[in-house]
């Protein structure tokens, strides 16, 4: 056995607190496994708010409805990566598509995510996209134009009936779609929440805050993006998508928060065997990520900046945004604190209920820090990609807007 | 209805990917990565062939039945040779070549008969410090049929938990013998000859009721009670514990 | 050549087939005639009160299936519990070196103490197995979860889903690994290793299919426990004496 994890292991061994199982003192989702519910969140809550457009017809929310799906495509691309790196024995990673096993939540993982990639989103972007892509493919120099020309999959037919029939394939799509974000994510908490030996886990409530958080730190991923790319291109900020989505946002923590606490409140008025061991462990080991980082900051404080924001009609349009990116930043603080909460607090107490062990996180190993930070940037590197060659908005709208506003018409 | 030109190119993809999955699926791969049933006896037969370390006792009984004649009539008669000689197989396919361990210093026997107050009452226990500092075991038992060199004098030897929390207790001073007659057998068979207890109330009165008469050697303020109004006629010691009766601290 | 006709072909000529013969050959010799998954049913009896803490049984088998030395990989081991007056429990593993031992100087400190065996349950419906992505872990027809190292992961779902910390990742393999019931001897007519070298017959071995084993004998000679049953994993490591303290 390598010397050097041995000696962590025995520093470890050290920071025990009462009793742990003996195989305990190794904790073995590492903050990859943190990275992993906390992109597939993501991915779930930016198609949810893009479904919302196509499903619920929310006019004010067009703006966003490509950048969400694009953004869901990049990070579901990358959701893979963490739980890939953190295996033990990552080149086996294809038994799970040979063998999965059918009572296993983890051997699902192959199916949703296949199913919500190509059967969903892929077809979804594409039908959306079709139309940009084909007057692309005309407009554009090689090799680029083969680039589109290819997208398109070589089709032509942007007639007025071809164009109708994309728009009713994208609406089926998003009504099949909604209910597999759901699934995708609330998978993710039903991993969590179906192991029966981890009381900080086994909860019926899992898939359900998962999805919630889920849908909280999509939008606000969504809204940051949106800010951002209004910035960097020097556009102007179309505030009534932005005071729309931010309203949603608002609801979605406040109904996660709800959720979350009544989880909380029934841990604690049943006041089962665990009980004592998991209050000792959110004072002890998660009192900071917990009370501070994901309660606090990431729900109470955004929750009365996005109050303060809609409440008042003195502030205006740059204070809002100011507000609003300041409620987005700590939101997804919140969320991915929310995570480790759930991956890393649910590893911290022993089983035989009795003591508490430590997690060291690493740094340069492979399921280190440097890696989990490469893990979460890789996919705005996608979505800046996939931003600079993809129309964010639609060419037809974007040729009316500009002919608009040399007009001198709306702002 | 005519099928739109877009959706006639996304069904030749959609159809080649599937193809190319179902195929390769059910078609290219080999059974034999997807057969569950191989893959667990393959790891049944892993299993099954890993080398044996321990013999099992039987295989001793073969070359030293000497020793295994002997150590059956002893205390040790349930214990397995490899748990003190170490795993043997290897001794026993080349006996000459590979010798097994022999503990033969002080640290090793202690690892059972060391005082431990978690070990059951009535197992052999020493305290190690106490017990004939230095001298290893070995010089006055032999392992293989571990009776005392001599015939212990005093309970401690086997009672150390009794004797430990007796000599804290107001009864520190009292000899085991005074409350439980030991037949001399006990000593030496102590399965086989088990010392009496006290089995009435008027035992403890001997001293502690309040007409009890002033033995010789009795402490004079031994607490005196009532045998006829006190604690009805529950037997004493289903309130006090007679190696360590409350009343100190 | 039909999946059947390929299985059927397989066992007889891979290798490895070939070696189950062989081993089933040997059994053969141990016991008469030839073993026979199916009609067996193993289990494992454990009587509180006749261990010592001696930790024969951790070293055994630390050194029968090649555990890793390191005290942070057993596939059993010993726990010391001392019930104090208050009814607080203090609990240790006594083959865990290098932690300060908070002793406890005094008999009277404490109102009950004992050690207890721990291993792994071998659960008749074993949460471990039905996590597996791969299936790389599964029960045997004998009642035994074994791992398939060759094909595990190193996904750690079952060492999350194990109630009981009785699996570990083997650091040189990176993959899951447990307590087999020492399924090699086993196979072969011999006594795990733990129960080999237990010198107070603390720890009972046997079939629960058959009626004249000493594992049967055990549970009718006592009322008997298992660890956690409200987790409903049926557990196959039954308890005399155990103390409601004990997780």
């Amino acid at each position: 056995m390598n010397p050097e994890t041995a000696a962590g292991l025995y520093e470890l061994l050290e920071q025990v607190t009462g009793y742990i199982y003996p195989n305990e003192i190794e904790i073995h989702w590492s903050i990859l496994i943190v990275a992993y519910p906390y992109l597939t969140g993501l991915v779930a809550g930016a198609f949810i708010l893009a479904s919302l457009v196509k499903v619920f017809n929310v006019k004010e929310v067009q703006p966003v409805y490509r950048l969400s799906l694009l953004t869901a495509l990049a990070f579901l691309l990358v959701a893979p990566m963490p739980l890939l790196l953190h295996l033990g024995r990552p080149e086996r990673f294809y038994e799970i598509l040979l063998t999965p096993n059918p009572t296993s939540a983890m051997a699902m993982f192959g199916f949703v995510y296949a199913w919500y990639l190509m059967g969903v989103l892929l077809l979804e972007i594409w039908f959306e996209f079709r139309r940009d892509l084909v007057v692309l493919a005309q407009q554009a120099r090689p090799p680029l134009r083969w680039l589109y020309a290819a997208l398109s999959l070589f089709s032509k037919d942007i007639s007025d009936g071809a164009l109708a029939f994309d728009r009713k394939a994208i609406r089926a799509i998003t009504v099949i779609g909604i209910p597999s974000a759901f699934l995708l994510h609330g998978y993710v908490g039903f991993i969590f929440g179906s192991v029966k030996a981890n009381p900080w886990w086994s909860s019926v409530l899992m898939p359900l805050v998962f999805l919630m958080s889920a849908i909280v730190s999509g939008i606000a991923l969504v809204v940051f993006l949106y800010m951002v790319l209004t910035a960097l291109r020097r556009q102007p900020i179309d505030m009534a998508c932005l005071d729309k989505v931010t309203s949603y946002l608002f609801y979605a923590v406040i109904v996660d928060f709800s959720l979350e606490a009544l989880d909380f409140i029934h841990r604690l008025y049943e006041s089962e065997e665990s009980v004592g061991i998991l209050a000792k462990l959110i004072t002890d080991k998660l009192f900071m990520s917990l009370f501070v980082l994901q309660i606090l900051l990431g729900m109470f404080i955004p929750l009365g900046i996005l109050v303060l924001a809609k409440s008042s009609r003195r502030f205006n349009d740059d204070l809002r945004k100011l507000l609003y990116f300041t409620a987005v930043i700590l939101i997804q603080l919140g969320i991915f604190a929310t995570r480790w909460n759930v991956v890393i607090g649910g590893q911290l107490f022993s089983k035989s209920f009795r003591g508490l062990m430590t997690y060291k996180m690493e740094v340069m190993g492979i399921e280190g820090l440097a890696v989990t930070i490469v893990v979460l940037v890789l996919p705005f590197v996608i979505l800046a990609a996939f931003v600079r060659l993809l129309p964010t908005q639609r060419l037809a709208e974007r040729e009316a807007a500009g002919a608009a506003a040399l007009s001198g018409g709306s702002r | 209805m005519k099928i739109p030109e877009q959706v006639q190119r996304l069904a030749i993809v959609v159809g080649v990917l599937l193809a190319v999955v179902l195929i390769g699926r059910f078609v290219l791969l080999p059974s034999r990565l997807v057969a569950r049933e191989l893959h667990q006896t393959a790891t049944i037969e892993r299993e099954v062939v890993k080398p044996v370390r321990y013999a099992g006792s039987t295989a001793c009984a073969d070359c030293h039945d000497d020793v295994v004649v002997k150590k059956a009539k002893g205390y040790h008669k349930g214990l397995a040779c490899e748990g003190c000689h170490g795993p043997a197989v290897k001794h026993a396919e080349d006996p000459g070549a590979v010798k097994p361990a022999a503990p033969r210093d002080r640290k090793f026997c202690p690892v059972c008969h060391a005082y431990d107050p978690a070990r059951p009452t009535g197992f052999p226990q020493i305290n190690v410090t106490a017990h004939n500092p230095l001298k290893p075991c070995i010089t006055c038992h032999n392992a293989h049929d571990p009776v005392p060199p001599r015939t212990p004098r005093d309970c401690a030897a086997c009672h150390g938990q009794i004797e430990r929390t007796k000599a804290v207790s107001s009864h520190a001073l009292l000899a085991c013998t005074t409350c439980h007659a030991t037949p001399e057998q006990h000593k030496r068979s102590p399965r086989r000859a088990t010392p009496s207890k006290p089995e009435t109330r008027e035992f403890c009165g001997g001293c502690h009721a309040a007409d009890a008469p002033l033995k010789t050697g009795a402490i004079k303020d031994a607490p005196k009670v009532d045998l006829g109004t006190h604690g009805r006629s529950y037997p004493c010691w289903q309130c006090h514990y007679p190696h360590l009766p409350e009343g100190r601290s | 050549m039909n999946k059947r006709d390929f299985l059927k072909g397989a066992i007889l000529f891979f290798p490895a087939g070939g070696l189950l013969a062989m081993a089933r050959d040997a059994s053969g010799k141990a016991n008469g005639k030839a073993y026979e998954p199916a009609s067996h049913f193993y289990g494992m009896g454990i009587e509180i009160d006749k261990c010592i803490g001696c930790s024969r049984c951790v070293e055994a088998c630390k050194a029968e299936n090649d555990v890793p030395a390191e005290p942070f990989y057993f596939r059993t081991w010993i726990e010391r519990y001392q019930i104090r007056p208050s009814g607080e429990s203090v609990v240790e593993s006594i083959n865990v070196k290098g932690r300060k031992r908070d002793e406890a100087a005094d008999d009277r400190d404490f109102v009950r103490t004992f050690f207890v065996p721990k291993l792994c349950n071998q659960c008749a419906h074993p949460p471990c197995v039905q996590v597996c992505p791969v299936g790389a872990t599964f029960q045997t027809k004998d009642g035994v979860v074994l791992v398939d190292k060759d094909r595990c992961l190193g996904c750690r779902y079952c060492i999350q889903a194990c109630p009981y910390g009785a699996r570990y990742l083997d650091p040189r393999t990176h993959t899951a690994d447990k307590c087999t019931f020492c399924y090699h001897r086993v196979v072969k007519g011999l006594q795990p290793a733990c129960v080999e070298v237990c010198p107070t017959g603390a720890r009972i071995f046997g079939d629960l299919k058959s009626r004249a084993s000493r594992l049967v004998r055990f549970a009718r000679m006592n009322k008997v426990h298992v660890l956690k049953p409200a987790l409903n994993t049926e557990p196959k490591v039954y308890y005399a004496q155990l103390d409601g303290e004990v997780r």
